[in-house]
């Protein structure tokens, strides 16, 4: 089992990062999901990983998983929720704000617009009006993080 | 139990939730609001000096026991960084008086959340509370950086906030392996862990070490994770970039704390790993960033870079790990604090003055007020370059010192020295540029300025100049103080590096159980 929570973490990261590392806001977002996931599930590792055990910790002698890591658990998945929601918001204002979605503020050389169509969340706001229903059309798309790149 | 401790994470938090639930009473109100609490927590933070003076005070969150509650320390290190913050953020609010706080509703209660994070990642003894605290502060920062909003802001904060995003994960990750390797959080007690560890896991500590030093290198804006602040320091407001000034010593403070308690430089299983790595990309960082100002074709890229100079020849001082030079990074981390603070809020007002040229280093018409201005650019760029009488003359006098015996004693010496005469050639270059080097002789009114469309640069069109200089004159006086007083604040960082070299009575007080409690009572 240890071998398959390190291969797990190790998959989460690994993906993790290479979306954090792409150019539109929609894949690093993905990336930083997956990171904070990568690193909760990590976490909840610390402890050791044991089969069978009680879940609460019992009057008699029975052994009991350490119950520490859980409380850290939850409190970085309630901070990652709450900062995943916020990233979000932020970068549909800055897709608004911007005109586009690329990271920079300035869409990217070989990244082209692929994704077309869809009434945009943010035509209105947006002088500019394939940029925004390019972002909308992402945010709708969450089967293929990876479609951006063509 | 005496409960001094926990007040200045409690005041801020109930300042900003009054703030919160007030949010839609007059402006002025507010201010006052916000201007009292940070006065009350001037008064706080004399009285936290007063007390980590005399004695370390630890604070039992629930009154549970080390190491199974969350315990705050009040250590001189905590109570210095305290002060430090409320200064600082005494000069942000002050400043954002002026006006920017009317460009949305929150303005105050955001920089009360902030402070309260700030301070409780300066008090906890608790390493997994230091990162609950770094998210309040994170989460808190977020929003300061984006107020006001505009294209620079949004895109620059985009980038602010998914790094800093990652470099949770990260910390979190490092948690983790903290955790596994040595089965507690409560530093004092990972302290005493730390001590016992066996070959085995020695590779596990060392890089849960270094991980974390990845993620308070982020924060402190060491080299190769640095590059991110010239650009949100630059977008974002002027006072909360002063205020942005106290975020990157929380990873100065969290290195000190960490690698002098938990993990410390010369515990066998570290066998100096700390100072191997800090040293060098340290200095490094200081090189760069002097470039980096040498570079600057604007006031706050100019002061953005002098911060990570400043940034730079402090931990070149930490890296060290004597409590010589540990003293000597606290005296000039808090003499570059307050002025680079200083420094952000006169550059904005000199900006403000200047129509549409705003901060760009090129010919523009003269500024309103080119002698107050001028004096206080001088002054502060005197200080922030490292010339007598100030501050930054008696701390680098400081650090240079305390690298005599280094090994790299060439090293250091010349690069800090030639940091500072760089530094020192960019900020005249920068000055004359502004103040001498004029389109034509007729001056910018602020009326003028105001009614002259600046659409990108925006905050500070509202109100005169005076108020601006109330704050930044705070903020010179006491970098004046440090410079004044510099025999007693010496005296005071000596036995905080002192403290800090012998974290044995920190361990003891933490851990040391009911007895122990009683006198810290």
């Amino acid at each position: 089992m240890s071998i398959l929570v390190s291969v797990a973490v190790a998959a989460l990261v690994a993906g993790g990062v290479y979306l954090l590392l792409r150019p539109r806001t929609f894949s690093a977002i993905l990336g930083l999901a997956l990171l904070s996931y990568a690193a909760n599930l990590f976490l909840f590792a610390s402890s050791r990983l044991e089969v069978g055990l009680a879940p609460l910790a019992s009057i008699k002698d029975s052994p009991f998983p350490d119950p520490l890591p859980q409380a850290l658990v939850l409190t970085a998945i309630v901070i990652s929720f709450g900062m995943t929601a916020f990233v979000v918001i932020l970068s549909l204002r800055a897709d608004s704000d911007l005109g586009t979605d690329h990271v920079d503020g300035t869409p990217g050389s070989g990244v082209g617009g692929s994704e077309e169509g869809g009434n945009g969340l943010l035509e209105e706001t947006d002088g500019v009006a394939g940029d925004g229903s390019r972002s909308a059309g992402g945010l709708r798309g969450p089967s293929s993080p990876g479609g951006e790149v063509s | 139990m005496n409960h001094l401790p926990i007040i200045p994470i409690l005041l801020p938090a109930f300042t900003a939730m009054v703030l919160l639930l007030a949010a839609r009473i007059d402006m002025v109100t507010k201010r006052a609001l916000s201007v009292l609490a940070i006065l009350a927590l001037v008064g706080v933070s004399v009285a936290l000096l007063t007390q980590a003076s005399a004695e370390t005070l630890v604070y039992r969150l629930g009154d549970w026991p080390a190491p199974f509650g969350i315990v705050l320390v009040l250590d001189r290190l905590a109570a210095l960084m305290v002060g430090l913050t409320t200064a600082v953020g005494l000069g942000a609010v002050l400043f954002a008086s002026r006006g920017l706080d009317l460009r949305g509703q929150n303005f105050h209660a955001l920089l009360h959340f902030q402070l309260m994070g700030l301070n409780g990642a300066f008090l906890t003894g608790d390493i997994f509370n230091l990162f609950v605290f770094f998210e309040i502060l994170l989460i808190a920062s977020y929003g300061l950086m984006l107020h006001g909003g505009g294209k620079e802001r949004i895109g620059a904060g985009l980038h602010y906030v998914i790094l800093n995003l990652g470099g949770s994960a990260f910390f979190v990750i490092g948690l983790g392996m903290v955790y596994g390797a040595l089965g507690t959080l409560n530093m004092a007690d990972l302290a005493l862990r730390v001590q016992e560890v066996g070959p085995g896991l020695q590779a596990v500590v060392q890089a849960a070490a270094m991980l974390l030093l990845v993620v308070f290198g982020l924060k402190a804006a060491l080299l190769p994770l640095y590059f991110w602040l010239p650009r949100t320091y630059g977008a974002t407001s002027a006072p909360v970039a002063a205020l942005f000034a106290i975020m990157t010593k929380v990873g100065v403070y969290a290195i000190i704390r960490v690698y002098t308690l938990v993990f410390p430089n010369e515990a066998p299983v570290m066998a100096g790993l700390p100072g191997k790595v800090i040293l060098p990309v340290a200095l490094a960082t200081t090189v760069f960033a002097t470039l980096g100002a040498m570079a600057a074709k604007d006031l706050k890229a100019l002061i953005a870079n002098l911060l990570i100079v400043s940034v730079g020849v402090m931990m070149t001082a930490v890296g060290l790990f004597t409590p010589a030079s540990l003293a000597a990074a606290l005296y000039y981390m808090v003499h570059s604090t307050l002025v680079v603070a200083a420094l952000f809020l006169i550059v904005a007002m000199i900006a403000d003055e200047r129509g549409s040229v705003a901060g760009a280093l090129k010919p523009a018409p003269q500024v309103a007020h080119a002698a107050i201005l001028g004096t206080l650019f001088f002054v502060c760029a005197a200080a922030v370059g490292g010339l007598p009488p100030f501050g930054g003359f008696l701390g680098k006098v400081y650090v240079l010192r305390s690298a005599t015996d280094a090994p790299g004693i060439a090293w250091i010496w010349g690069i800090i020295l030639g940091g500072s005469l760089f530094s020192l050639l960019a900020l005249a270059r920068a000055g004359s540029a502004v103040f001498w080097k004029t389109s034509d002789a007729v001056g910018v009114d602020p009326a003028d300025a105001a009614a002259a469309e600046v659409p990108d640069d925006e905050e500070s069109h509202y109100g005169p100049v005076p108020s601006g200089l109330a704050a930044a004159t705070v903020l010179v006086v006491l970098m004046s103080g440090v410079a004044v007083f510099a025999g007693p604040l010496g005296g005071y960082v000596d036995q905080t590096a002192a403290q800090l070299a012998n974290p044995e009575g920190y361990i003891e007080l933490v851990l040391g159980g009911d007895e122990v409690g009683e006198v810290a009572q």
